[in-house]
C-alpha cells in the first residue's frame, strides 16, 4: 500500500468534512479521491479492469447517495444549472469544454503511444480436471483417487519425510525453473510466459484444490487441458513422460509441505 | 373485468390446454413406438434453420422457466397476503391478493404453450436425448400431467372465484393451487437435475432406481433454491407491475394504490432475496461434491467469469433495493430523522459490493501480472475467495435489513419505559454480529478449504438470529407507539419507479445467467458422463454470446409480460378499496 498516497487521500476527506462543498462538488471529489486511491494507493498498482470496475461501483453509489435524497438531488441539479448560466461560472465553465475534450485526448495519446500489448482477456485459472485420465496404460479415476502416501503422514512421518525428500529432489530437478525457489512463480524461464507459472504461495492456488487435481495438471500438463475455455497458452511439460507415479505424488507432497498449505478434502455426498 | 379481456384469456387458456395434450400425446407416443437411441432410423439430431437448435432451445427454455416461476410464486404471496386480509379483515389485503392474481391467468397460459413448445423442440431437435429422457423418466409424466390440470382448475377456480366462494373456500383453493404448483416444480426439476447429476441408473445408463433417479444429488437443493428464487422474482415483476400502474395512474387514490403494491412486492422480493445466496451456496457445495470437474467448471473455471457478472448484478438489486426504502422514507412524516444514517448505509453496500464483485482471478496484461506476481494480486487477492465473499454478503444482508428497520420506524416513536435499553440491545447485536462475521471471514483464510465452507453455516445462522432477534424487540419495543405523521401512499417521485423496473429487469437477467450456467457446466454431455453430446454445438459459447442471447430472451420476457400487464390493466375495473389512502 503507498501510505503517502491513501494518507493524502483520507486527508482530502477529511478535509471535505470540515469545507462543507455543495453536493455536486462534494460527489465529485469524493470520485476522483477514490480513484487516486484505487490508482495509485495500492502496491502492485491494481490492474486497469478492476480499477474500472471499481469505479464503475463507486459511480453507481454515488449517484444512489446524491438522488437518494431529492433535496439532495434537487440541490445537484441546480449546481449543475447555476454553472451552465450563471456569468460568474463563464471562465470556469470554458475551461472546463477546453480541458474535458484535451483530457480525452491526452488518454488517448497515452494509449496510443505505449508499445503494442497482447490482448487483455479474462483467463479461467482452474480448468475443469475430467473424470478418469489415461496414465501410463492404467486408468486414473480422478474423482476417487487418493494420493497414496497421504495417509502415513501421521502413522509413519519418517517415511513420509523420505517422500518430501524425494519430492524436493523431484521439485528441483524439474519445477523450479519456471516455479521458482520459494515456488512464487518467479523461476528463471518464468519471464518469458505469458501467463507466468502458478504461484504456489498464494492461498488461492493448490490450497483450493485436491490432490487428485494436481495429479492430473502434472501428469497431463499443457497437452492435457480441456478444450474449454482456450487458448490456455500454458508451457506446462506432461510431466509423465518424464516422471514415475510415485514420483508425481512425491512432489505433490512437497509442494503442500513446503508452502505450509493443506490440500483441499473430498468433500461429502448428501 | 371487460369481455375482450375475458375472451382472450380464456383463447390463451385454451391454446395452453391444447398444447399440453398434444405434448401428453407426442410423449406417450415416443415412449410407446420405442424412439430410442437405438433406431437407427432416428436422427440423433435436426438443425434449427438461422439460430441454431442450442440457442432455440436455450430461449424457449428460459422464458418457459420465467414464466413458469412467474406462475408459481404469484400464488405464494398472493395467498399470504388474503389470509392476513382475512385475519385482519382488512379488504385492502383482499383487493392486494387479487390484483396480484389478476397477473396470472395469461401468465399460465404463457407457461404452457412455451412448456408445450419446449417439448416439441426437444422431440423434434434431439430425439435422441429426448428417447433417453422419456425411457429414464416415462411414468412421471402422467403424474406431471395430471398434476398441471389440476393446477388449471385450482388456478382459474381461485382466480375467477374471487368473492364468489366463501373465504375458508376460496383460502383452501389457494392452499391447493401452491402445493399442485410446487409439485409440478418438483418433478420437472428432477428431469434437469438428472441431467447434471444422473442417478438411479447402470453404468450403461439403464434405469435401475426411478426414486434415486429423482431423488438425485442436486434435485433437493434445486427445489429448495428455485422456491426462494420464484418467489423473488415473483414479487419483483409484482412490483413492476405495481410500478408501472402508478406511473400511469389517473388520480392520487389509484397513485396510492399502486404506491403500495409496488412496495410490497419490493419487499416480497428482497425477504426473498436475503437468503438466496445461501441456498445458492448449498447448492455449489452439492455439486462440488457429486464432481470435482463440475465444481470446478461452475466456479473456478469455465463458468467463473460469469459468477462475477452475477455478484455485480445482484450487487446492483441490492443497491436498487436499499435506494427505493431510502427514496419510500421521503413519503414517511418523521423519517427525517434517519436520513443522516442513509450515508453510512450506501458506504456498508458499496464496500460489500466491491468485494464481492472482485474476481480471484484478475484480467490483466502480461506487466501487469508480472508487476503482482501473478494472476492473483497481494493485497486484492484475498477479497477473491469464498470467506471474503460470504463475510461480504452477510453484511450486504444486514445492512438491507437495517435499512428496512429503519423505513419501518420511519413515523414511530417509542412509548415503552425500557426503549433506550432496547435500542442499546438492538445496537449491540448488530455489533456483534457483525464481528463474528468478519472474525469468522478472516479465519477462514487459516483453516483447509472444507472446513472454510462450513464457516459459511454460522455465519449465516448469526445473521438470521440477528435479524429475528432485533425485530422481535422492534415489534415490542414499537407497541402502542406514538404515530408522528402519515404516510403519504403515492407521494413518491418516479425513480424509485424505475428503480422497481430495474430490480425485475436484473433478476429477470440474473435467472437467465444463472439458468445458462446450471445447463451450460455439463459443457459437451446432455447427460453428464452418459450421454455425450455430439452436434454440431458441442462446445461451451462465449460469455459474451451467451450474454447476449440472455439478454434477448429477457427482452423478449418482458414484452411478453408487458402484454401481461396490459391485458391485466383491462380487466382492472375492480374497484379499489376506498380506504386505500391509509395503507400501512
Amino acid at each position: 500500500m503507498n501510505l503517502i498516497v491513501v494518507g493524502a487521500v483520507v486527508a482530502a476527506l477529511i478535509a471535505l468534512r470540515f469545507l462543507k462543498p455543495n453536493a455536486l462538488a462534494w460527489t465529485a471529489a469524493t470520485w476522483v479521491a477514490l480513484y487516486v486511491a484505487f490508482r495509485w494507493g495500492i502496491e502492485p498498482p491494481l490492474p486497469a479492469s478492476i480499477v474500472n470496475m471499481f469505479m464503475g461501483i463507486v459511480t453507481i453509489a454515488l449517484l444512489a447517495f446524491v438522488s437518494a435524497d431529492s433535496e439532495r438531488l434537487r440541490s445537484a441539479k441546480s449546481n449543475i444549472v447555476n454553472f451552465l448560466v450563471r456569468k460568474k461560472y463563464t471562465v470556469p465553465l470554458l475551461i472546463v469544454l477546453v480541458a474535458l475534450p484535451l483530457l480525452v485526448a491526452f488518454k488517448i495519446y497515452v494509449d496510443m503511444s505505449r508499445s503494442p500489448q497482447p490482448p487483455v482477456t479474462g483467463r479461467t485459472i482452474h480448468p475443469p480436471p475430467p473424470a478418469t485420465i489415461s496414465f501410463k496404460g492404467k486408468t486414473v479415476d480422478l474423482g476417487a483417487v487418493e494420493n497414496p502416501f497421504r495417509e502415513i503422514e501421521e502413522t509413519d512421518p519418517e517415511v513420509f519425510a523420505a517422500h518430501v525428500e524425494n519430492g524436493k529432489r523431484v521439485y528441483h530437478q524439474n519445477c523450479v525453473f519456471c516455479h521458482g525457489d520459494h515456488m512464487e512463480g518467479d523461476g528463471i524461464f518464468a519471464h518469458g510466459f505469458d501467463p507466468i507459472p502458478a504461484n504456489f504461495q498464494d492461498a488461492t492456488t493448490i490450497a483450493m484444490l485436491q490432490e487428485s487435481y494436481l495429479f492430473w495438471r502434472i501428469a497431463k500438463g499443457a497437452p492435457g487441458l480441456p478444450m474449454e475455455s482456450t487458448p490456455w497458452a500454458s508451457a506446462m511439460p506432461a510431466w509423465e513422460k518424464f516422471l514415475t507415479e510415485d514420483e508425481i505424488w512425491d512432489v505433490i507432497i512437497f509442494l503442500y509441505d513446503y508452502t505450509g498449505h493443506r490440500p483441499r478434502a473430498k468433500e461429502e455426498l448428501h | 373485468m371487460t369481455s375482450g379481456a375475458r375472451t382472450t384469456e380464456r383463447r390463451l387458456l385454451i391454446l395452453g390446454g391444447v398444447s399440453l395434450a398434444a405434448t401428453l400425446v407426442l410423449l406417450v407416443a415416443t415412449e410407446a413406438f420405442g424412439f430410442t437411441p437405438q433406431d437407427a432410423s432416428q436422427p440423433e439430431y435436426r438443425a434449427m434453420p438461422v439460430i441454431g437448435s442450442r440457442v432455440a432451445m436455450w430461449v424457449v427454455a428460459q422464458l418457459h422457466l420465467m414464466f413458469a416461476a412467474f406462475v408459481l410464486a404469484v400464488p405464494m404471496f398472493a395467498l399470504i397476503i388474503e389470509i392476513i386480509g382475512y385475519v385482519t379483515k382488512d379488504k385492502r389485503y383482499d383487493d392486494l391478493a387479487y390484483e396480484f392474481t389478476k397477473l396470472l391467468s395469461v401468465s399460465f397460459s404463457f407457461t404452457a404453450t412455451l412448456g408445450a413448445l419446449l417439448t416439441f423442440m426437444l422431440i423434434v431437435l434431439y430425439p435422441r436425448l429426448a428417447g433417453y429422457m422419456v425411457k429414464i423418466f416415462s411414468w412421471t409424466f402422467f403424474p406431471y400431467v395430471l398434476l398441471f390440470f389440476l393446477e388449471a382448475i385450482f388456478l382459474y377456480s381461485y382466480y375467477y372465484g374471487w368473492g364468489k366462494f366463501s373465504p375458508k373456500v376460496h383460502i383452501a383453493l389457494g392452499v391447493g393451487l401452491n402445493i399442485v404448483g410446487t409439485a409440478i416444480m418438483f418433478i420437472a426439476d428432477a428431469w434437469l437435475t438428472f441431467m447434471n447429476t444422473p442417478n438411479g441408473i447402470s453404468e450403461t445408463g439403464e434405469l435401475v432406481s426411478m426414486w434415486d433417479a429423482v431423488n438425485n444429488f442436486i434435485w433437493m437443493p434445486i427445489n429448495v433454491h428455485r422456491i426462494i428464487a420464484n418467489v423473488a422474482f415473483g414479487g419483483s415483476v409484482a412490483a413492476a407491475y405495481g410500478a408501472y400502474k402508478f406511473l400511469g395512474a389517473k388520480n392520487d387514490r389509484e397513485r396510492a394504490h399502486y404506491d403500495w403494491m409496488g412496495y410490497i412486492g419490493n419487499f416480497i422480493a428482497i425477504s426473498a432475496l436475503l437468503p438466496l445466496p445461501f441456498a445458492g451456496y448449498w447448492l455449489g457445495k452439492e455439486i462440488y461434491a457429486y464432481s470435482q470437474s463440475l465444481g470446478i467448471t461452475l466456479m473456478g473455471g469455465t463458468f467463473s467469469w460469469l459468477f462475477i457478472i452475477q455478484a455485480v448484478l445482484i450487487g446492483n438489486l441490492f443497491l436498487a433495493a436499499n435506494y427505493y426504502l431510502w427514496v419510500s422514507m421521503e413519503r414517511i412524516e418523521g423519517a427525517e430523522r434517519y436520513r443522516k444514517f442513509i450515508k453510512y448505509l450506501l458506504a456498508s453496500i458499496a464496500v460489500c459490493f466491491l468485494v464481492w464483485a472482485t474476481p480471484h482471478s484478475l484480467v490483466a496484461s502480461v506487466e501487469e501480472s508480472r508487476a503482482m506476481g501473478g494472476s492473483h494480486h497481494p493485497v486484492l487477492g484475498v477479497l477473491g475467495v469464498m470467506s471474503a465473499k460470504n463475510t461480504a454478503v452477510n453484511i450486504l444482508i444486514l445492512t438491507t435489513y437495517i435499512s428496512f428497520l429503519l423505513y419501518r420506524r420511519g413515523n414511530k416513536e417509542a412509548t415503552v419505559s425500557w426503549a433506550r435499553t432496547g435500542n442499546i440491545i438492538q445496537f449491540s447485536i448488530f455489533a456483534a454480529v457483525i464481528i463474528f462475521v468478519v472474525f469468522l471471514g478472516v479465519y477462514g483464510y487459516f483453516v483447509e478449504a472444507r472446513v472454510r465452507i462450513g464457516l459459511s453455516v454460522p455465519q449465516v445462522l448469526s445473521v438470521l438470529f440477528a435479524m429475528i432477534a432485533v425485530t422481535i424487540i422492534d415489534i415490542f419495543l414499537f407497541k402502542n407507539a406514538k404515530i408522528r405523521g402519515e404516510i403519504r401512499w403515492g407521494d413518491m417521485p418516479a425513480r424509485a419507479q424505475y428503480a422497481l423496473f430495474f430490480i425485475a429487469i436484473t433478476f429477470a437477467w440474473t435467472m437467465g445467467l444463472m439458468g445458462y450456467v446450471r445447463a451450460g457446466m455439463r459443457q459437451h454431455w446432455h447427460v453428464y458422463g452418459v450421454m455425450a453430446d455430439t452436434s454440431p454445438d458441442a462446445f461451451t459459447p462465449t460469455l459474451g454470446f451467451a450474454s447476449n442471447v440472455i439478454s434477448i430472451t429477457v427482452l423478449i420476457f418482458f414484452t411478453f409480460i408487458a402484454f401481461v400487464f396490459w391485458l391485466a390493466g383491462l380487466s382492472g375495473k375492480k374497484t379499489v378499496s376506498e380506504t386505500v389512502e391509509e395503507a400501512p
